[in-house]
């Protein structure tokens, strides 16, 4: 099932989006990967268990403009939803764009707010997070503990392996977002010593896969990296940057954008720019939002649900 | 009959002399502060031609962060927020290509003849 690219109608994606947006279930793996992890993994395969972890992204802490006067107050919004929660999440995973200008104090505050959850938190950079003078390193200072060239690293957590990629580093004119070839060989190597069975979540700031080329929502090494995935049962890529839903599936691979909590981002190519989209301040909370995920024990596949603010 | 109407026609010529008398200054203006306007993520004007000597100011009109890096790392830009601007003069002659390292897809450049 493809939800977003082969709703080529805009108004067909559009009422897909705001289906979404009551909150309802995606289950969007469901008879995607199954048929290959019963040929290919056996009813001996590691049974993954139950757990739930959480997406945040593109807090932008500090933007006070007309889309959001404070995107501190509703970064707070949303953790207090995670602090609500009736099953406390593993872990949370903040896709980038923590701050709006890799500001100490903006870096500080999110670090306040995000702290209130009581748990623990993987970061990688978006593109606001790197406008200190050198270039992510007050990002990585902060969130790059045993992280490998721009901020990327890997770990495992109840069978599933879990990467996340810098793609917001050393871009190129005229070009959308990058890995380079050092982070790939990294994730070629990263990746070889899993079995085939093993669930993998692939988070990143920018989309790997090319979304709206005029807009650079996309990665353009994107396929090299994807390579390494295929022969994997069970791919979950999280997105964020575009301040909105968007998905598709490709074979194994669930690609998936999460909501921003600080601001929304107009549709591809209904409006002059990507710049913030202002909607009145009743509605705002409506298209903000945190997506959880959850593996079933004995399945290798992910459910994500996406939760608005104003829910 | 014949006095009015040169009286008329000496008040539409105050009317008409007054902007050019103000025009001085607008030639100035326009010689003195080549801009390059960032809005709606595009760098306008896309090529701007300028006279070696001349100094170049590029202002952020968007609600979302910018910078102006030469594709040379010649001159690069700080971070500009909403209003901010970044200047930077170019000494010889040639064409000078450049991008928002946060946005790469935004492009723009700079020909400075001599």
């Amino acid at each position: 099932m493809d939800l977003f690219d082969k709703s080529t109608d805009r108004r067909d994606a559009l009422r897909c989006m705001a289906w979404a947006g009551t909150g309802a279930l995606w289950a969007m793996s469901g008879g995607v990967a199954s048929s290959t992890m019963l040929g290919g993994s056996g009813a001996g395969a590691n049974a993954v268990p139950s757990f739930t972890f959480l997406q945040l992204s593109d807090s932008h802490v500090g933007f006070a403009k007309p889309a959001n006067p404070d995107a501190r107050a509703t970064y707070r919004e949303a953790v207090s939803k995670v602090i609500a929660m009736p099953e406390k999440p593993d872990f949370i995973i903040h896709t980038g764009d923590i701050t709006q200008l890799s500001r100490d104090d903006e870096f500080d505050d999110a670090d306040q707010i995000l702290k209130e959850t009581g748990i623990q938190t993987f970061h990688v950079p978006g593109e606001h997070d790197m406008l200190d003078e050198g270039n992510g390193k007050a990002f990585l200072a902060r969130y790059g503990n045993g992280s490998k060239g721009a901020g990327w690293f890997s770990f495992d957590h109840k069978g599933v392996h879990f990467v996340g990629l810098v793609n917001v580093a050393d871009l190129k004119p005229g070009g959308a977002g990058r890995l380079g070839a050092e982070q790939i060989g990294w994730l070629a190597k990263d990746l070889a010593g899993h079995a085939s069975s093993t669930p993998i979540v692939i988070f990143a700031h920018i989309p790997l896969w090319m979304l709206y080329a005029e807009w650079g929502w996309g990665t353009d090494d994107a396929a090299q990296a994807l390579t390494h995935l295929r022969r994997f049962g069970s791919v979950t890529i999280l997105n964020g940057h575009i301040h909105q839903i968007a998905q598709k599936v490709e074979g194994n691979m669930i690609f998936h954008t999460a909501r921003s909590t600080a601001f929304p981002q107009p549709m591809p190519g209904t409006a002059p720019s990507p710049g913030p989209q202002v909607v009145p301040a009743g509605q705002l909370r409506g298209l903000l939002g945190i997506t959880e995920a959850t593996f079933k024990r004995g399945e290798h596949q992910i459910a994500l649900v996406d939760t608005m603010l104003s829910v | 009959m014949f006095r009015y109407s040169i009286v008329l026609l000496a008040a539409l010529a105050g009317v008409v002399a007054a902007p050019v008398a103000s025009r001085p200054v607008a030639p100035q203006a326009a010689t003195a502060a080549p801009m390059v306007h960032i809005s709606n993520f595009t760098f306008g004007p896309q090529a701007l031609k300028v006279k070696v000597g001349q100094t170049v100011t590029w202002v952020n009109d968007d609600d979302i962060p910018h910078t102006v890096m030469s594709g040379s790392k010649l001159f690069k830009s700080k971070v500009l927020d909403t209003g901010d601007t970044f200047s930077f003069t170019f000494t010889k002659a040639g064409a000078y290509p450049y991008f928002c390292s946060l946005h790469p897809h935004m492009t723009g450049k700079v020909l400075v003849s001599a």
